[in-house]
């Protein structure tokens, strides 16, 4: 599972991987929210934990179809499901792959671009705290609908419908830890169900996964 | 010997297009029936209410199709469980032909609320957590229409739309606690319940369930139409793909 995990990120890395692409969308749709909403600091630094929560989950979006549709065209898939891995474990280390590829450099990436959107300095942590948190549930739930989808021919803008509102409950309440940490607020509840989404996804949906590829496969 | 009859007798699709031909007209004329009785007793022979006026009475539709938008994704996921378990291929076109009546049902209800709400709360649309979470559980409804459409196997389509059903039961309801936290709402209590003491008034409460009952009657007629519609046409692609072997 390792040597699967070093060859995914390997692949993602090296060029043509689209590695760093979801990074640069994460800065692009960053720098056009000033653009749109208007240059003051004191609005631009209400809105800030909103706009990283939304930018990071259309970034992690981004690179989703990518999980699965190389190794499907080459034939790889096949021959991971007939290795002696657990299809459910190969999905676990797929998910992570994509978490440590596309979500870790955006949660790396948060607080300079927080810093643009004029949030102020205790924000910090909280806002790379509840992506960190957030976002594995993402890749995770990601990694199902790249399953679901893996087979089709036009499955990039189906993907999105399905897993959009699969993240509606992840959003609500990373994005509510950030807020609520920025402002000094009670954090204790959106944390724990933060954590608790995460947890839960990351221990039941790569059952749902790997059944969704066994039916693909078929 | 004597024959063993249990329901699941019906998931053979002979057995479920006779009995679902012959009681289709029977739900079809009674839903109709009903729903002009209720919408009718509604309209004309109930008092207006003295804080809302006549405003009230789009609770006939409203709350109707609201409880069925929600009772026909439960009904997909019964489906989509008796697919998965036991393979009834009628059982997974049910599923099917649902969703789109459940999609307009959730239309149906948001646009009513809507209505309600402009003159009732001054704004056609809040981000209340019973509203926002209609319009996710709308959101749900298209995903799982487009996976049908977009797979062209059909058992395999099937398989895919009954595991999305599952799982996205679980975010479903795990929205519906999401936005409860995220934001206090406008929206009021539950109508209907078993507690006399929630419920609206008598008056308005007997026509109310006539409406619901209709509501129900020509949920499962369209229901069933659309999968013996849905039967027969796989019966014709049967038909015609031995048509083409000799």
């Amino acid at each position: 599972m390792i040597a699967l995990l070093l060859r995914d990120l390997k692949i993602a890395v090296r060029a043509g991987g689209g590695f760093g692409l979801g990074l640069a969308f994460f800065l692009i749709v960053v720098v056009l929210v000033p653009f749109s909403v208007g240059p003051q600091s004191s609005l631009l630094a209400s809105i800030a934990p909103g706009i990283l929560w939304l930018g990071a989950l259309l970034a992690c979006l981004l690179s989703l179809d990518r999980i699965f549709a190389l190794d499907f065209e080459d034939g790889s898939l096949d021959l991971l499901a007939t290795s002696p891995l657990p299809l459910e474990g190969i999905v676990s280390v797929k998910a992570a792959a994509h978490w440590l590829t596309s979500a870790l450099p955006l949660v790396i990436a948060a607080p300079f671009l927080a810093l643009m959107l004029n949030l102020p300095a205790a924000g910090y942590f909280w806002i790379v705290l509840s992506l960190l948190l957030g976002t594995p549930a993402l890749s995770v739930i990601g990694t199902f609908g790249a399953a679901l989808t893996v087979g089709l021919k036009r499955g990039g803008l189906l993907l999105s419908i399905l897993v959009l509102p699969l993240y509606v409950p992840t959003l609500i309440f990373g994005a509510e830890l950030a807020r609520r940490g920025v402002n000094g607020m009670d954090t204790q509840t959106p944390l724990l169900m933060l954590a608790g989404i995460t947890f839960a996804t990351i221990a039941l949906l790569p059952f749902a996964s790997a059944a969704v590829i066994r039916i693909n496969l078929r | 010997m004597s024959e063993r009859r249990s329901l699941w007798e019906y998931a053979n699709p002979r057995k479920f297009m006779g009995l679902s031909g012959t009681i289709l007209p029977w739900i079809t004329i009674a839903g109709g029936v009903l729903l002009v009785v209720g919408l009718i007793w509604g309209f004309f022979f109930t008092p207006d209410d003295y804080r809302q006026g006549s405003t009230v009475k789009i609770i006939y539709l409203h709350v109707p199709s609201a409880l069925m938008a929600i009772n026909a994704w439960f009904m997909m996921l019964v489906a989509s469980l008796i697919w998965l378990i036991r393979r009834h291929h009628v059982s997974a076109l049910a599923a099917r032909a649902a969703a789109p009546v459940g999609v307009a049902m959730t239309i149906i209800a948001l646009v009513t609320g809507a209505i309600w709400g402009q003159p009732m709360w001054g704004t056609w649309w809040v981000w209340d957590p019973r509203l926002t979470s209609f319009l996710i559980l709308f959101l749900f409804y298209l995903g799982y229409v487009a996976l049908w459409a977009a797979v062209e196997n059909d058992d395999t389509a099937a398989d895919l739309t009954s595991v999305t059903c599952i799982v996205g039961s679980v975010f479903a309801v795990l929205s519906r606690y999401a936005v409860n936290f995220w934001n206090q709402g406008l929206h009021q209590g539950a109508s209907l319940s078993l507690d006399p003491e929630e419920n609206v008034a008598d008056i308005f409460y007997y026509p109310l369930l006539v409406t619901i009952a209709a509501f129900v009657l020509i949920f499962v007629a369209l229901v069933l139409l659309r999968t013996r519609t849905e039967i027969r046409a796989r019966q014709l692609r049967a038909y015609m793909a031995r048509e083409r072997m000799q």
